[in-house]
């Protein structure tokens, strides 16, 4: 039996760990851009001290390498008394440290703005979040689908890190099956052909929604 | 944390140093070469070049870390942790710097290269005197990025068992009992690192809008 074969008759493992690193990228990111829209919203307005504290909160997460924050929130929390499991806190990292790269794409771009379409919002008489909900956002999205597809990519090659607080996902996988059947070229060539596969679908959708955004006139702001 | 815990600290910042000092030396001159082999359009090779990047920049550290460590032993290589760390980061810090500098290269301006021409300068030369010093300080500000990005992904070299800033928490609080003080001061340690990289980001970039061509 060569290793291919062995490989497809270990696929069980191969598909559970693909699943379970998209379920953790799903939620993740959801959650990241939930957290980044926030954010945008709380930037938003004149210079306060909120705005001070978020920007050097965002400043700071940009600084720091994910796998120290998944640290923190699994092996640093527990000496404050929250227990979180590998899962949770692998997730929660994910969606705070990318929450923050979000955020910071999309205030570069709000900084470019037209202040024009804000003021004819106030003008017709549109509340903060309403104008917040129904116009900057959408078009900010829109505006910055290339810089958050890539973002999107670093954050699914992030999940990667999890497998070292022992999160069962796609790398955790191969490094098992090559403990146990000892073939880790194969099993790895499988699991980095995964990781590209989905990157290249991504890329695909982002330039879908590209299409979409010109046929509904997003980029000639 | 007594005084053997910060030296411990203090240790595996500079194995977190020189590892990412290492591949971000090669990563860099290795981008070089690939940017000025694809410019050339060597019908093969420039395929296969596309085919490197693409797939450099969708495969996590962790996963490429695991590989290059566990795999090379079943081809007879016999490698270190540290180069099997290095070797990693190499291979993913080169397509992304191979990319800055292609872009560095296609926005050079026609105008002064076709004035090295007309005053009878070599390619070589055209490209060692002139073109050379302008890439280096237009794709600095790019270059610096991608290297605060390679030390953001370095901790992925914990994972083969390189005692680097973020695994040595580990050891530390496998004595102490007490986790959070020494992820707190690697926290530190890696913002001071990367605060250094965006500062010399900031300066640079200023300095390329200056040049400005």
């Amino acid at each position: 039996m060569n290793n291919w074969q062995i490989l497809w008759q270990a696929r069980d493992q191969f598909w559970s760990g693909f699943l379970s690193t998209m379920t953790i990228f799903g939620v993740s990111i959801s959650a990241a851009f939930v957290i980044g829209c926030v954010m945008l919203y709380l930037l938003e307005g004149s210079r306060s001290r909120t705005t001070i504290l978020l920007r050097i909160f965002i400043d700071g997460m940009r600084m720091l390498p994910f796998l120290i924050l998944a640290y923190l929130l699994y092996y640093g929390l527990p000496s404050l008394g929250i227990r979180l499991n590998a899962w949770w806190s692998g997730v929660g990292a994910l969606a705070a440290y990318h929450g923050c790269y979000f955020a910071e794409i999309f205030r570069g771009t709000r900084l470019t703005f037209p202040p024009g379409q804000v003021e004819a919002a106030k003008a017709h008489g549109f509340t903060k979040g309403k104008m917040f909900l129904r116009l900057i956002l959408p078009q900010i999205i829109m505006q910055t689908r290339p810089l958050l597809g890539n973002q999107l990519i670093y954050a699914l090659k992030d999940t990667a890190f999890l497998v070292i607080i022992t999160v069962q996902e796609l790398t955790a996988a191969a490094n098992s099956l090559s403990g146990t059947y000892f073939i880790p070229t194969e099993a790895f060539i499988v699991v980095i052909g995964c990781y590209w596969a989905v990157s290249i679908v991504m890329e695909v959708i982002i330039k879908q929604c590209g299409r979409f955004s010109t046929k509904r006139g997003f980029d000639n702001a | 944390m007594n005084a053997s815990a910060w030296n411990m600290l203090l240790e595996g910042a500079w194995t977190t140093l020189w590892i990412s000092g290492v591949s971000i030396a090669i990563g860099v001159t290795a981008g070089l070469i690939l940017a000025l082999i694809r410019i050339a359009r060597i019908p093969v090779i420039d395929q296969l070049l596309v085919l490197y990047i693409s797939l450099a920049r969708a495969t996590p550290l962790v996963t490429l870390v695991l590989f290059i460590f566990l795999s090379a032993p079943t081809f007879g290589i016999q490698l270190e942790r540290s180069m099997a760390g290095i070797l990693a980061l190499t291979l993913n810090t080169t397509a992304f710097n191979a990319e800055i500098w292609r872009s560095a290269f296609r926005n050079f301006s026609r105008e002064q290269r076709e004035a090295a021409m007309a005053t009878g300068m070599t390619p070589g030369i055209t490209f060692r005197r002139i073109m050379l010093p302008q890439m280096i300080i237009t794709s600095l500000p790019g270059l610096i990025n991608e290297m605060s990005f390679l030390i953001k992904g370095s901790p992925a070299i914990a994972v083969i068992g390189i005692v680097e800033l973020t695994r040595v928490t580990n050891r530390i609080s496998a004595v102490t009992y007490e986790p959070l003080p020494p992820i707190l001061v690697a926290c530190v340690l890696y913002m001071a690192i990367i605060g250094c990289l965006v500062w010399a980001q900031r300066i640079t970039e200023r300095r390329a809008t200056r040049l400005a061509m």
